[in-house]
């Protein structure tokens, strides 16, 4: 840091205090006698044997580093030592090639039929989907009879009555996706302190969206050597930490698509996560077409309006000047 | 008569005329142009969409 500093920096700080008199005295010798180099050395080095010297000096770092930690937080030139391990931050997915991954495509309806098929048999025994409603299911993955049924297979509380009672009722197209806890406090008591997170928009509320998910559903294993799990947890390499109250769920085999797709595991995560995805971006279809239509549109009116920009300009760009000099008609 | 004129003639002499020709051209773009594109989009997410697999679900 030293070496950065010029011979006028320690001039500088040496002409505030006793010697600069003798700082005067030296720089007006100099200047009398040009290129008087040996004047100047000893000058020098008086100044930069001074007390004043080293104070300022001592100032003058230890401001530049208060200024540095102040500005940066961190100490110049000091390195710093974390206590975490990149196994915390949860391993990275890798990247699918989910059939809704490119610009120009769609979900595959199919697929949201069966991962609602996998929700509704395997997750909604711990997760809600608060944000879903039944209505939301038709013209997605049901019919509008289908909803009905599922929908009426559920009792809603409704109310109040005439007389001011509360009422149990067959569900509705407009009633929203069942709880399967009454409160936070019941879905913590029901798994050991951990909260089952509401799943209407995971996807889009995790690091890694439908490649997390689906890495999290498939990832689980066990724990590698030296890494210890609690009673209860489980290990899983994709969540953060590593110790995962949620054990693995997803079993070759576990439902039975009316499909006939093979239901294993990847197939069974595959289709959730795309069930999700549609729950979390239910306007991702009309999203992309729209996006087609804005692209189109909007790049021809800039080729247009750059078209008509130059033929307005053409006479313009075009025009030459030219300057005839006056006569002269003296003689 | 020239084509150019025979435009003029048709559609730009009269400004009732020309308003009314922007405004069904307009309208006549705005639903070709859609449909152009959900056709586009429907042949290359063919067999994706619902309404592709909704005839394996529905009862009349």
């Amino acid at each position: 840091m030293l070496s950065r500093l010029s011979a006028g920096a320690l001039k500088r700080a040496a002409s505030v205090g006793p010697t600069r008199a003798s700082t005067l005295i030296s720089s007006s010798r100099s200047g009398s006698v040009r290129f008087a180099s040996t004047n100047s050395s000893a000058a020098f080095e008086n100044l930069a044997n001074s007390r004043a010297t080293l104070a300022g000096l001592s100032l003058f770092t230890a401001g530049s580093i208060a200024w540095y930690t102040h500005l940066y937080g961190t100490f110049p030139f000091v390195g710093e030592v974390h206590a975490g391990h990149l196994s915390d931050e949860g391993l990275h997915p890798a990247s699918y090639p989910w059939p809704h991954s490119g610009i120009l495509d769609t979900f595959d309806h199919a697929s949201i039929r069966r991962g609602y098929q996998v929700y509704r048999e395997v997750c909604a025994a711990c997760h809600s989907l608060d944000r879903i409603a039944w209505r939301n299911l038709v013209g997605v993955s049901h019919t509008a009879d289908e909803a009905r049924v599922m929908a009426e297979e559920v009792e809603y509380t409704d109310g109040p009555n005439a007389e001011g009672e509360m009422f149990q009722r067959p569900g509705k197209l407009a009633d929203y996706m069942p709880p399967p806890y009454p409160n936070e406090e019941a879905a913590r008591a029901g798994n050991a302190g951990a909260l089952p997170p509401d799943l209407s928009l995971i996807v889009k509320a995790r690091h890694g969206a439908a490649d997390y998910v689906f890495s999290l559903l498939t990832g689980y294993m066990d724990p590698p050597a030296g890494v210890e799990i609690r009673e209860g947890m489980n290990y899983n390499p994709y969540f953060p930490g590593g110790a995962i109250s949620m054990a693995r769920v997803l079993f070759d085999g576990l439902v039975e698509y009316e499909d006939g797709t093979p239901a294993t595991t990847s197939q069974m995560a595959k289709d959730v996560v795309t069930f999700l995805s549609w729950a979390a971006e239910p306007e991702h279809d009309e999203r992309k077409k729209y996006g087609i239509k804005a692209v189109i549109l909007f790049s021809s009116l800039t080729l247009i309006s750059l078209y008509i920009k130059r033929f307005k300009w053409t006479s313009i760009k075009n025009r030459k000047i030219f300057y005839n000099p006056p006569v002269d008609k003296t003689h | 008569m020239s084509l150019s004129t025979a435009v003029y003639q048709t559609f730009f002499k009269r400004n009732s005329i020309f308003v009314s020709t922007v405004f069904a051209g307009a309208f006549a773009f705005g639903v070709g142009f859609d449909l152009g594109v959900t056709a586009f989009y429907d042949r290359w997410n063919a067999g994706k969409q619902w309404k592709d697999i909704r005839h394996k679900y529905v009862q009349e």
